[in-house]
Parts: C-alpha cells; structure tokens; sequence
C-alpha cells in the first residue's frame, strides 16, 4: 500500500506544463500528458503518487485512466517512492550481449538489493530498463538523468562511491 | 445510405456491400463466419486479437476482416489454407497464458475462446514456460473478476471510453505484463457497467450474483421486457427449474440495442428476496392469519362492501404502480368503476395535476423514436437524472454527442453526466419554469415571433442568461431539436407550467418532446385508464375522480393499493401513512413485506413480480410490448390479473371479467378506439406554487435515486450494495449549510422533526436547497416533496 500524499501542481510546473500545451491543437491536451507526467514526478521526489497523477488528470481534463495507463506503461514513471538516486540498468539484447548480467548482479551484490527495491538508507534505487539507446556504449547504465556507457564492476564502484558521497 | 454499393466475394459468395465498410461486417451480413474476440459491431475497431485474420487475393500476409475496409472486386477466403493457418496460429498465441481452467469456470460453456478453440485449438500445447498470472481486482459487487483468464481484447476497456462514458477499466503495463484493471482498486460506478459482463469473451469478467450457481446448458431462455424504466429494454431471462437464476440482453437496435442496465440487469435478485409474501393473509383482531385465496377474497369483497354500504363509492380509492403491467391496470380500473370510484392514479410522484385534462392520450416521445434521439443537433435536458433516470436513453445522447450533437442541461441538482454538455443552469426547482419562460422569450425575439398573450401576462422581464441566449441560437439555428422532460420537470409543482411552456416552445421552432416518464408502464397507465379524469383507450369522464394527492389528503374510508410501498413509493408518503392508518379498509397487492403494509392493512394479497407473469408494457416510444411468464412463483403467490379477475368474480362481475388470459386483457384494450384529446395546450398559464424560501427555510428537491425506485429494485441486494447506492442525507451545499450552522455528519432535522438525517456537504446543489431522496423509509415521514421546509439542527 502506498502512503498517501499531499500533492499540488506548483505555479512553475503549472506553466512548463503550459508551454508543452502550447504546441498542441486546445482540443488534444492529452498530447501533453507524458511530458506532464515527468514534470509532476520531478515535483514529487522523482515519483508519481496517486495524488499527483490525479492532479495531471485533472490540469489536463482526462479521465483518470487515460493518465494512469500512460503512467504504468512507460517505465521512466515511478508508480512507488524511489530513493536520493535511480539507477537504470539496461538489460536488452545489445548490453545482455556485452556482459548486462554481470553488471546487474554487480550492482545488486554491492547495493544489496534486488531489481525495483531501495537501499535502506534511501539512497538509491535500482531497476531494470529496456534499450536505453546506448547501444554504441554497451553495456550502459543511467544513472539519475545522466549516461555511464562501457561499464565494468571497478567502473560501478567508482560510480557507487561517487553516490554515497553526494 | 443510398450510395452505390461494391460488389466482393467472400469465400467464392458474390456480395453487394456498402463502401467503406470491413470485411467482417461484409461476412456477418451474409452469415459467413469470422471468428473474432476484439471486434465487436458496437465498438471501434481495435484489431488486437487477430482471431479473423482471413486471406485476401493478391495481398501477401493474412489480414484483419475488422479492420479491412472492402473494395470493389476484393476476393476473401476465410477458409483457405492460409487463413486457416494463420488462425490457428493466433489461437496457440491467445492459448498460451489462458489458464484452462474451464471447469471451474463461470463462463464455460458459453465462452467464445472456448467455443473456438474447438475449431481453431490444437489438442496439445507446444510450450512449456510458465503462464502469466494476473492479480484480481474487487469491482465491485456485480462483476466478478479473475483477470488471468484475460486475453486483452480491450472490449471492457473501449465499452467505458465509447459508450457509458465512464473510463472506469484501462489498458495498464505493457507488452508481456498488460492487464486491464480499475483506477486504483476502484468499483464500477456507471449504472451500465455490467454489459462488460457480456462484452468479455472469455470468463475475466461474469455476473457475481450469477457465480458459481448454474452452468448455462441447465438454463432455459425465455425473452422478456424489463420492468424498471420507460424504455422497456429486451432481454431474455434464464430459469432452470422454476427459478430466475439470471437475466441478459436481448438484441433490439430500436431500444435497447445490445445493452442492459444494471438495474434491469441485475433487478431480478429481489424476486428471490426473503421478504416476498407467499401466503394471501387476512387481519383477524390484530392478527395476521395465513389464509386461502378464497378467503382472502371474500374478505376482500366484504370489506369493501362493508365501506360502499355505509357511505358514497367515492370514499373508495386505488393506486397502482406504474410498473404494473397494462392487464393488470385495465382490470383494477375496470373494478374500481364497476364499483362506482373514479379514484384511481398511477402518478404516484407528482403532485402537480391542473392541466390533466389537456394532456395528450399518453406521454411519449411525440413521434421521436429511440433512434432518432441519437440524429438530433441539439438536445435540452430539463429536470432530469438522464443517466439514472433512463440509462440507455442517456447512452443515445452521448451517441448524439458523438456525432456533433450540443447538449443542455436545466436542472435542480449539478448531475454528473457521463457526456459533455454544451451549458448548463443550475437552480432552485422553483426558478425552472421562468427559465424555460426566459427561454421562450429569448427564441421569440431571434425569430421575431410573437408570443401568445396568456404568456405575456404572466411572465415578462426576466432577462436571459448568457447560457440561455446560447442555447436559444442554437435551438434557431439547428433543425433536429429535442427537449428531455424527466422526473423533475413531470414531478415539479409547477409541472403543469413546465409542460405548457414546453408545448408553446415547440410551436416556435422545430422541436420534439420527450416525456420520460417514471416506471416501465406510465405510458401504458394513461391507456389502460387508470387515471381519475380518464377512462381506458383516453376517454373522458364527466365526473372526474379524485387525484392521488386528493384522495389521500381527504382521508378516504378505503383504498386498494396495487404494488406500492406506502412509505416509498408516493410522494405524499407522510400523507398517505395518516389516511391509511385511519381509513376502515386498506386492501394490498404486494410482492414484499413492507413495515407500513403490515402495520396498517387489513389484507395482503401477495402477487407475481417480474418473469413470474404474463403481461404487456407500453414504452415511451409507444410501442406494446408483451411478455410471457418465465417461471410459476412460489407458495399461493398468482400473477396479479389473475387475482384481480377472480377478485372481479368474487364482486359478481362475472360478465364482463370472463378472460381466461392476459392476452384476452390486452386485446380487449387494444380494440378500443383511443381518444384523441384536443392535445391544444390550455391557454392560460398560473404558477400557483410559486414560493420562494422565507428565512430559516429551504427549497426541498425530491428524487427516487436509481435503486430505489421501486420495491423489486430495493429488494435486489447485488444493487443495494453498489457505490450508487446511498444511503438517505440531507444534501445541501457548504453555503446553505453555514447558513443553518450545519456541519457534516451532524444530524439534521428537517420540518420541526418530521425526520431527521445525517447532512452531506454536496456541491451539485444550488443554494438555499436541499435534497433529500425518497424511496426510504427514513425520509418517508416529511410531508413535502417540493417546496419549503424547515432545517435546524437536531437537538443532542
């Protein structure tokens, strides 16, 4: 069960949102609603509550589901709070084939934690994601919103300390 | 439609098709068959199933028949080898994460991917992974869910998005991991949700009161009409034995199409109720005592005798249910004149009677059909719940909508419609009639009409909203224009009022109106005559009885009522339980056990409900629709024309009640010559309830919520149990309520103690009003269903 939240579009996300509408014919807001999502889930410590969908449902005048559906298909939304980081494993064929196992049970190993869980200390989470477009750089990770591509376990350490430290 | 058709072949058959048409609809003309799960007639093409890929000449791959559109000289095999092929092959695909678990499966048995998996399924699977599983979800009390027997047709899902309007089920996940589910763990809240029972082609989706208790080769299908609103929708009844076990659809592109409301779905859980009657039962010193039907009627006879002996017949009084059926109402009138009263109504929630005698032969949709409703450019809702109130009439208008339609709505309550409207106004009941009148005015002056003086004279100045000025253009402007009179308007005070001005609308611009009327039979009600002022087939009387506001507020020596709840049924209800407890004589056919019926009658006389008689309704389209009696009801209960006949025979009227069956009634009706009123509206316009609110008071809107419109309804516990189901509330907005110093959950009470109820903050009401349902026995003793009553809070 997820814990309840208060959640309310603030103004600035309010006009981003705006400026994603703007590009759309008035009748089609929906055509807004992925970029609208993330901005919601920005706002919401990296997650999307039901409140904060609701909240997009409604800037957005759809129904609840026609948000919902969106948000559970694409897995760059967090449907469970997440911790300080999100770390994004992929795991498709082109970085399976350069080794993702290894580097998959490596950050597990370390972390010591499974796919779609969190660190007891909060500080990241991890998850396995399709194609992450690195292909050229496999096997790639992504870390927060930044690319670590032609990962090793030594390359992995270096970036887990390089967490824990910030 | 009349464009040149194409012609195609279709496994070797030469058809002529419409343009723009899919294969599919080509071969379901032609009674080729296609199997398919996603693609169904009533819903957008989704082509996600590819159960009807069929082989098209001269194209490589199989395609589609849903979602190929024909052309001309177009050569489709369905059978071919590689259409075969690729039907079986889509058949493993679906097969691979169902879980076969057919025999403890409702739907087995009349299950689509069952039935084609006979055809089109190999004998043993190829893989050996493990299936998907999906977790259930609780929808609520009438849709049982076991969403890993899903295969993602998306029917359930495209239903809420194309018809009812509400998106409650959606596609969540993806690929591999897709399941359909509710918002967040929510039950189904529109009142046609069950038809995704239908819509589900294999068993994800079945009736929950049906579960686990009959297999659909034990039923025997008997069609029949359903007996809750003015549509008279078709469906068909299962029995096994002489047990109701369920109810389903039954096809008609004129009403109901292929859907059902739930309250006619699902209605039929009372006629198993506990508190059914089965035994005529007579008071003997206070006493009720199990008696023969004889007996009981005997009694019957003497008692009322034993009134007509002692005073005038007009101190004898009947009301019917407008749910009854035309056999019935043609016979209780018959009597009831026989025995000298013309005090009979069926109008048990209005209140407002003064034009009765200019009103047309019945309430219809004055030539509309249930089609055209959904053609019409602009369609004005005036004091109506559409969506509660006619389910399936609401899903017209959306229809409508869909095609460019403007909807209006003129209310008391701020509805939640599952459609858009155009505009909206929202006000005290009292308002409505000069709203209408603003209306009038507004599309007098675009037209350059002048109005009639009787209008004038009573109303002038209120000047239009911005709403009203729109919806007056409108209205102008477009051709296929229809006005939606619902309960409210036919209930209001002033409803007379209302239907004039509705009548002088019409005459200024094309317009039709539509009287939708409460219960399954108002319209067959006017025809049978079970009206004061008229007699079957319309004709006029020349001493009109009393109407039912009259007759129970004169306190009559005896009454016979005739499928009514006195505390939940009348408007009048806290009038009608003071002349009932002091009239000599309180005759009852009932189905149900009801508090006040026990209470206060001298004889119960316990009659058939729904599926267990034979009978005809007539719909607000007009049309005569006659049933059969699917199942014998048990103990002594008898369909109520047969007790009403032999009641006749026990009164000496053998003569004119020798009908061996309901069919005799009916035709016997069928044969007069309906009047034809001078349907000339009067001419003169009065507002005689015009009230508004003196301080420390509030307008009360009344409405029989969607379950609790009549006793079969409120005895079928599946409904009892929905979200739309609530229980009895002062509802009145924040405004209203710091205005009495009322807060939420504070008990309230209304008219110096008349009742006393819980206050619900609820924003769709306008200020100084308060809403407060009726339909319960809580709510029965308040003596004024609209108008001005008294609020303070309850004393602790």
């Amino acid at each position: 069960m997820v814990e309840k939240t208060q959640f309310v579009l603030s103004e600035a996300a309010k006009s981003k949102i705006d400026s994603w509408l703007a590009k759309y014919p008035p009748e089609q807001k929906r055509s807004a609603v992925i970029p609208a999502l993330h901005i919601a889930q920005d706002e919401n410590q990296g997650w999307l509550s039901d409140e904060a969908m609701e909240a997009v449902a409604d800037y957005l005048g759809l129904p609840k589901m026609a948000v919902f559906e969106v948000a559970t298909f694409y897995s760059m939304y967090n449907l469970k709070p997440i911790g300080k980081h999100q770390i994004s494993v992929c795991t498709n064929v082109s970085c399976m084939l350069k080794g993702s196992d290894k580097i998959a049970e490596h950050f597990k190993n370390k972390l010591g934690i499974s796919f779609n869980e969190t660190t007891s200390d909060g500080n990241a989470t991890l998850k396995e994601v399709e194609c992450l477009a690195a292909c050229a750089g496999a096997p790639a990770c992504m870390i927060d919103k930044t690319y670590y591509e032609n990962l090793t376990p030594e390359k992995i350490d270096e970036l887990l300390r390089g967490l824990s430290s910030t | 439609m009349t464009n040149a058709t194409i012609e195609i072949e279709i496994d070797g058959k030469k058809l002529d098709v419409e343009p723009g048409s899919m294969v599919i609809e080509a071969a379901d003309e032609a009674g080729i068959p296609i199997p398919r799960f996603c693609y169904h007639k009533k819903l957008s093409v989704a082509a996600n199933c590819r159960m009807c890929l069929v082989e098209v000449e001269k194209v490589g791959k199989p395609l589609p028949a849903c979602a190929t559109p024909v052309t001309a000289g177009m050569k489709v095999f369905t059978q071919s080898e590689k259409a075969r092929i690729a039907q079986r092959s889509v058949m493993e695909f679906l097969l691979i994460n169902h879980p076969l678990d057919c025999p403890i499966c409702d739907q087995g048995g009349e299950c689509e991917l069952q039935d084609l998996s006979m055809g089109y399924g190999q004998d043993i699977t190829r893989f050996s992974e493990g299936k998907r599983s999906v977790a259930n979800e609780d929808m609520g009390p009438l849709v049982a869910t076991e969403m890993t027997r899903c295969i993602q047709c998306t029917r359930c899902v495209r239903f809420g998005e194309e018809i009812s309007g509400v998106r409650e089920l959606g596609t969540l996940g993806r690929g591999e991991h897709l399941w359909i589910g509710t918002y967040i763990k929510q039950s189904l809240t529109s009142e046609i949700s069950a038809n995704i029972i239908d819509l589900c082609p294999v068993g994800a989706l079945t009736s929950k009161p049906f579960q686990f208790t009959a297999r659909a080769w034990e039923l025997t299908q008997h069609p029949s009409i359903a007996p809750h609103d003015c549509l008279g929708s078709n469906l068909f009844i299962h029995s096994r034995k002489q047990e109701v076990m369920r109810v389903v659809p039954r096809e008609n592109e004129k009403i109901n199409e292929t859907w059902l409301s739930d309250r006619d779905r699902f209605s039929y859980l009372g006629i198993h109720s506990h508190k059914r009657l089965t035994k005529p039962l007579v008071k003997i010193s206070g006493e009720w005592q199990e008696v023969e039907w004889d007996i009981a009627l005997r009694t019957v006879v003497a008692k009322i005798s034993g009134v007509l002996d002692l005073y005038e017949p007009s101190q004898l009084a009947a009301l019917i249910s407008p749910n009854s059926t035309i056999e019935e109402m043609y016979l209780l009138q018959k009597i009831l004149r026989k025995l000298g009263s013309n005090n009979i109504d069926h109008r048990l929630h209005q209140s407002d009677f003064s034009d009765q005698d200019d009103q047309v032969l019945m309430p219809t949709l004055t030539g509309m059909t249930l089609e055209e409703m959904e053609e019409q450019e602009t369609i004005l809702i005036f004091g109506s719940h559409l969506n509660h109130e006619q389910p399936l009439a609401a899903v017209r208008v959306r229809k409508a909508i869909q095609q460019g339609a403007q909807v209006f709505s003129i209310n008391a309550m701020d509805y939640d419609f599952a459609f858009d409207l155009a505009g909206k106004i929202i006000e005290n009941p009292t308002s409505l009639p000069t709203t209408l009148a603003s209306l009038i005015q507004e599309v007098a002056n675009i037209t350059a009409q002048s109005l009639p003086e009787f209008f004038t004279a009573s109303f002038s100045g209120k000047n239009p909203s911005e709403t009203i000025k729109r919806l007056a253009k409108r209205l102008v402007d477009t051709k296929r224009n229809s006005l939606l009179l619902g309960e409210l308007a036919q209930n209001h005070p002033n409803a007379s009022t209302i239907r004039t001005l509705s009548q002088l609308l019409s005459t200024l611009i094309p317009l039709k109106l539509a009287f939708l009327t409460f219960g399954a039979n108002s319209a067959g009600a006017w025809m049978a005559g079970v009206l004061p002022h008229r007699q079957a087939a319309g004709q006029t009387i020349s001493t009109p009885g009393l109407t039912i506001h009259d007759a129970l507020e004169k306190k009559l020596k005896a009454y016979i009522l005739f499928g009514i709840e006195p505390g939940k049924d009348l408007a009048f209800s806290s009038q009608a339980l003071a002349a009932f407890s002091e009239a000599e004589t309180l005759i009852a056919f009932t189905s149900f056990s009801d508090r006040v019926l026990m209470e206060r009658a001298h004889v119960i006389l316990p009659i058939s409900v729904f599926a267990e008689t034979s009978g005809t309704f007539i719909n607000v389209a007009g049309t005569w629709q006659t049933f059969r009696g699917a199942v014998t009801p048990r103990g002594e209960i008898r369909p109520g024309w047969k007790v009403l006949r032999a009641l006749a025979n026990f009164f000496g009227f053998d003569e004119d009640f020798r009908y061996t069956s309901s069919e005799m009634i009916r035709d016997e009706l069928q044969q007069l010559t309906p009047a034809s009123p001078s349907s000339s509206h009067p001419q003169t316009l009065s507002l005689h309830a015009n009230f508004s609110p003196a301080a420390g008071m509030v307008s009360r809107i009344i409405a029989w919520p969607l379950y609790q419109t009549d006793s079969l309804v409120r005895h079928a516990e599946a409904l009892q149990a929905t979200p739309l189901h609530e229980s009895p509330r002062l509802h009145l907005n924040q405004k209203t309520a710091d205005k009495f110093a009322l807060s939420a959950g504070e008990m309230a009470q209304v008219n110096r103690k008349e009742i006393i109820l819980p206050v619900h903050i609820d924003a769709s009401i306008p200020d100084d009003c308060v809403y407060i349902p009726a339909g319960f026995e809580e709510t029965a003793g308040l003596s004024v269903p609209f108008g001005e009553i008294l609020l303070e809070k309850a004393s602790a």
